[in-house]
C-alpha cells in the first residue's frame, strides 16, 4: 500500500509536467512556427490598432451595417464571457424574443431568416447564413445609397462555401462584409 | 433534412468504421508488448519513467490490486488539480490576475476531471489561469481517458485469460495507453487544429475596437435604466489546441471556454468540426476490433461494432429530424432548408455548423461520453434533446467513452448471454466462460448503481425548491429535463449539459460531484471483479447449445437489450421531461 502511494504520486508529478507543460509548450513552439497567424486568433489590424478577429463576431445594429445574429454573451458578442441562451423551444421569453427581433427586422411581408433572429451557441458566432445577407440588401442599400445589385455581389464575394463542396454549411462572415461595405462607401 | 447532411453523416461513420480496425490492431500490438514502429523512441522513455517511480513492469496484478492501483491513482491526480485550482493566484502563466477557485467548485472540478467527466461548473474563462488549464485539466484528460483505456483492456484480458489470477499491470497499461496511444495523435491532431484557427497561445486577453460602437441600456434591480456606450471587445486567449486535442481523443469533453466546441478558438471551421468528431470515435471503435483480436474471436467484436453502430443511426436521425423542424411557436420566420440557409431549429446553433453537424456532433459526445458540445443542447427541440438525454442514460456504451464504453458495453454482453440461456434453460456461457451467479450478481449492481445515484439525486433536487429548482432557467417540462440532464450527464461521466441550469451552486457542486464520483468508481470496481473472476476459469468446450456470439442474431438480443433496460428504467421519467414537452409544444404552450 505505502510502495502503492509513493509510485502513485511520483508517477502524477513525472507525467503532470511531461503533459501539463512539456505537451502544450511544444505544441505552442510548433505553432508559431508553422502557423502563427492562426495560433493568435486571426487578428485584424487597422491602422496599427487591432478592430477584431476574423474568427469572432461583432455586434452591428442599425440600418447601415449588415446585422449579425443576437447574442447571449455578456452584452452581446462578449468574447471574454462566451455563452447561448439555453432557452428551450417552449420558452415564453425565447419566442418573445425572436418575435421582437421579427418586428425590428422585417421588410416587406417575407418571412426573416431564422439564423438573423435566433441567438448562436457560443454567442460569438462571427457568420450568418447567404439567406440571412441577401435579406438585408434592400434596407443596406436604401440607407447607404447604393445599387441592391452591388451589395448582391459583395455578398457572393464573401459568401463561403461548404469546406471541400461537402462540409458545414454556406456562411457569410459578418465583419468582413461590413469592412468591405465601409471600404465600397469611402471609395 | 438534406442530401448534403446525410452524406456528411454517411462520410463520418464510414471513415470511422475503415480506421477501427488499423487503430485496433494498433492498440492489440502496444497491450501485448508487441513491437510497434514507435518503439525506437519511447522504450526507452517507458523504462526511464518505470525506473523513476519504482514500477516494476513484469509483475502481473489479481483484480484487487488493479483496483488498488487505479485509485491511488487517481486520488493523487485529484489532489493535485484541487491544490492547483486553490493557489493558482500565486502561480506563473496567470495574465488575466485571476483569484484563487473556491473549494466547492474547485472540489466539483477536481473530481469532473479525475472521473473523465469534464463537467463544468464554472466559466473558464474568468475563473481559470492557462496554468491550471495545462497542468490542472488538460493533464487529466490524458490520465482518465489512459485510466479508462486501461481498465477497458484488463476487462478484455479477463476473458481471455484462462485459469489465472492476474489481469495485467496497471502501471504499465497507463503507460502504453498515454504514450503510444493518446500522446502521438495528440500532436498530430493539435497541430492540425490549429491549421483551422485554433489559437495556441499565452498572450493575455487582447482589447480590439470595435468597427461599429454599440449603446447599451440595462434595467437594474431598482428599475433605474442605465445606458453605456461599448466600444471594445474582450478576446480570450489561451494554450487551447493542445487542451482541445486530448478533449475530443480522450473523450473527456471539457471545454477551454464556455460554449465549449460552439466557441470559434476551439472549432472554426467545419472540417475542424469533422475531426473533432472523428476523435471522439476513434479509440472506442479502435477498442472492440482489439476486444475481438484479444478473445481471438475478431467477429465478436464486428458483432459488437454492428450493434453501436445501429443504436448510433437511430439517434442521428432522431435528433436530425428533429432539429430540422420549424418551431411552430415562431412566426413570420423562415425555417425551411433551402440552398442558402440551413434552417430548422438555429437557437443555440452555430451557422458554420448547421443542423445537420450540430445533430451528429450531439449525438456522437453523448454516445461515447465525451460531453464536448458544438450547439447548446438544452435549446434543442425536446425531441432533438431526448437523444443526447437518452444516450447517456443508456450507460454510454455506443462507442462510449474510451474504455469506459466498452467495458459498459460487455457488462450488457454478459446480461445478454444470461438472458439467452435462460431462455434454453441451459447455463450461459460467454466466449467459454461459464457466467455463473456471481458475475451475474455484479453486472446487476452494475446496471442497478447507474439509475439509483441518477433518480434519486434528481428526486431531492426537485423536491428541495431552494436548492434545485431556483437555479433553472427553463419552466415546465423541460425544467425537469435540465436537472434529470444533469445528474445523467454527471454519472454517466458525460460532461455535457442542459446549461441553463446554473450548477455553480453548494448543492450542485457537491452533488454532481458525489454523483460523478460514484458513477465512476463503484462502476468500475464490480466491473474489474466481474474481469478478475472471468480469469480464472476454464474454458468449456464450444458445443450445438452454446450461443454464438459473434453472429447477427447476437446484434439482434444486444441491441434489444441494452433498449430494453434503458426504456424500463428511465421511460417515466422521460415521459414527464422531453415526452411532454413535445405534446405541450405542439399543442402551442410556452412556459
Amino acid at each position: 500500500m505505502k510502495k502503492t502511494l509513493i509510485t502513485a504520486t511520483l508517477y502524477t508529478l513525472i507525467t503532470a509536467v511531461i503533459l501539463g507543460i512539456g505537451y502544450p509548450l511544444l505544441i505552442t513552439g510548433i505553432d508559431h512556427v508553422l502557423f502563427p497567424k492562426q495560433a493568435s486568433g486571426e487578428l485584424i489590424t487597422h491602422n496599427g490598432e487591432v478592430i477584431g478577429s476574423h474568427l469572432i463576431g461583432q455586434t452591428f445594429t442599425g440600418d447601415t451595417y449588415f446585422n449579425s445574429r443576437p447574442s447571449a454573451a455578456g452584452t452581446g458578442y462578449d468574447a471574454s464571457s462566451s455563452s447561448g441562451s439555453n432557452y428551450g423551444s417552449t420558452s415564453k421569453v425565447l419566442i418573445d424574443r425572436v418575435q421582437a427581433s421579427v418586428t425590428t427586422d422585417q421588410n416587406g411581408s417575407a418571412p426573416v431568416p431564422v439564423d438573423l433572429v435566433t441567438a448562436s451557441g457560443s454567442g460569438l458566432d462571427p457568420d450568418i447564413s447567404p439567406a440571412a445577407a441577401y435579406y438585408q440588401v434592400p434596407r443596406v442599400a436604401h440607407a447607404r445609397h447604393l445599387s441592391e445589385s452591388t451589395l448582391t455581389h459583395l455578398i457572393d464575394d464573401h459568401t463561403t462555401q461548404r469546406q471541400f463542396g461537402l462540409l458545414g454549411e454556406p456562411r457569410v462572415n459578418v465583419l468582413d462584409l461590413n469592412l468591405a461595405l465601409d471600404n465600397l462607401s469611402t471609395h | 433534412m438534406s442530401l448534403n447532411g446525410w452524406l456528411q453523416i454517411a462520410l463520418f461513420i464510414a471513415l470511422i468504421l475503415l480506421l477501427a480496425k488499423p487503430m485496433g490492431s494498433y492498440m492489440t500490438r502496444v497491450f501485448d508488448r508487441r513491437r510497434t514502429w514507435l518503439d525506437p523512441i519511447l522504450v526507452p522513455c517507458e523504462r526511464l519513467l518505470y525506473r523513476l517511480t519504482g514500477v516494476d513492469p513484469d509483475q502481473e496484478m489479481r483484480w484487487t490490486q488493479y483496483a488498488m492501483a487505479m485509485l491511488v491513482f487517481s486520488a493523487a491526480t485529484l489532489v493535485l488539480t484541487y491544490v492547483i485550482e486553490r493557489i493558482q493566484q500565486v502561480l506563473p502563466l496567470n495574465p488575466q490576475h485571476l483569484a484563487a477557485v473556491a473549494p466547492d467548485l474547485a472540489f466539483n472540478t477536481a473530481v469532473s476531471f479525475t472521473t473523465n467527466t469534464n463537467w463544468q461548473s464554472y466559466t473558464p474563462e474568468t475563473t481559470m489561469s492557462y496554468l491550471t488549464q495545462m497542468l490542472g485539466l488538460a493533464t487529466h484528460n490524458f490520465w482518465s481517458a489512459a485510466v479508462g483505456i486501461a481498465l477497458a483492456i484488463a476487462f478484455i484480458r479477463g476473458i481471455a485469460r484462462r485459469e489465472m489470477k492476474t489481469l495485467g499491470n496497471f502501471w504499465v497499461d497507463l503507460t502504453r495507453a498515454t504514450l503510444w496511444v493518446l500522446l502521438p495523435i495528440c500532436i498530430v491532431f493539435a497541430v492540425t487544429l490549429t491549421s483551422q484557427g485554433v489559437i495556441q497561445n499565452f498572450h493575455p486577453y487582447t482589447t480590439a475596437k470595435l468597427v461599429q460602437p454599440q449603446t447599451i441600456t440595462t434595467t437594474g434591480a431598482d428599475g433605474k435604466t442605465t445606458t453605456t456606450t461599448v466600444t471594445t471587445q474582450t478576446i480570450a486567449q489561451g494554450p487551447v489546441a493542445s487542451q482541445e486535442a486530448i478533449k475530443m481523443l480522450g473523450t473527456n469533453g471539457g471545454g477551454f471556454f464556455n460554449t465549449n466546441s460552439a466557441h470559434p478558438f476551439e472549432n472554426p471551421t467545419p472540417l475542424s468540426n469533422f475531426l473533432q468528431m472523428l476523435a471522439i470515435f476513434l479509440i472506442p471503435a479502435g477498442l472492440t476490433v482489439t476486444l475481438g483480436t484479444m478473445v481471438g474471436s475478431p467477429k465478436h467484436g464486428w458483432a459488437v461494432l454492428a450493434a453501436m453502430t445501429i443504436l448510433w443511426f437511430c439517434g442521428v436521425f432522431v435528433c436530425y429530424r428533429a432539429e430540422a423542424q420549424p418551431n411552430p411557436l415562431m412566426h413570420n420566420v423562415d425555417q425551411h432548408a433551402s440552398l442558402t440557409q440551413s434552417g430548422g431549429n438555429m437557437e443555440g446553433k452555430e451557422v458554420r455548423f448547421g443542423i445537420a453537424n450540430s445533430a451528429l456532433f450531439a449525438t456522437v459526445t453523448t454516445d461515447a461520453s465525451c460531453g464536448a458540445v458544438n450547439a447548446m443542447h438544452d435549446s434543442f427541440t425536446p425531441l432533438g434533446g431526448l437523444v443526447p438525454l437518452t444516450n447517456i442514460m443508456l450507460g454510454e456504451i455506443v462507442f462510449g467513452g474510451v474504455g469506459a464504453g466498452l467495458y459498459g458495453m460487455l457488462v450488457f454482453v454478459v446480461i445478454s448471454v444470461f438472458i439467452a440461456g435462460l431462455m434454453v434453460g441451459r447455463t450461459p456461457e460467454y466466449l467459454g466462460k461459464k457466467i455463473e451467479a456471481y458475475d451475474v450478481q455484479m453486472s446487476m449492481l452494475y446496471l442497478l448503481i447507474f439509475p439509483l445515484i441518477i433518480l434519486g439525486f434528481a428526486a431531492i433536487a426537485v423536491l428541495m425548491p431552494n436548492l434545485g429548482l431556483s437555479a433553472l432557467t427553463n419552466h415546465g417540462p423541460h425544467g425537469l429535463s435540465e436537472v434529470l440532464y444533469a445528474y445523467a450527464s454527471a454519472t454517466g461521466n458525460n460532461g455535457s449539459a442542459f446549461a441553463g441550469l446554473s450548477a455553480n451552486t453548494h448543492w450542485y457542486n457537491y452533488s454532481l460531484g458525489f454523483a460523478m464520483f460514484f458513477g465512476r468508481f463503484m462502476m468500475a470496481i464490480p466491473m474489474l471483479a466481474i474481469a478478475g473472476n472471468l480469469a480464472g476459469k476454464k474454458i468449456v468446450p464450444e458445443t450445438a447449445g452454446t450461443f454464438p456470439v459473434t453472429t447477427p442474431l447476437f446484434t439482434v438480443l444486444l441491441t434489444s437489450v441494452i433498449v430494453i433496460v434503458g426504456a424500463l428504467t428511465f421511460f417515466p421519467a422521460l415521459s414527464l421531461g422531453p415526452i411532454l414537452e413535445h405534446l405541450l409544444l405542439h399543442a402551442g404552450h410556452t412556459f
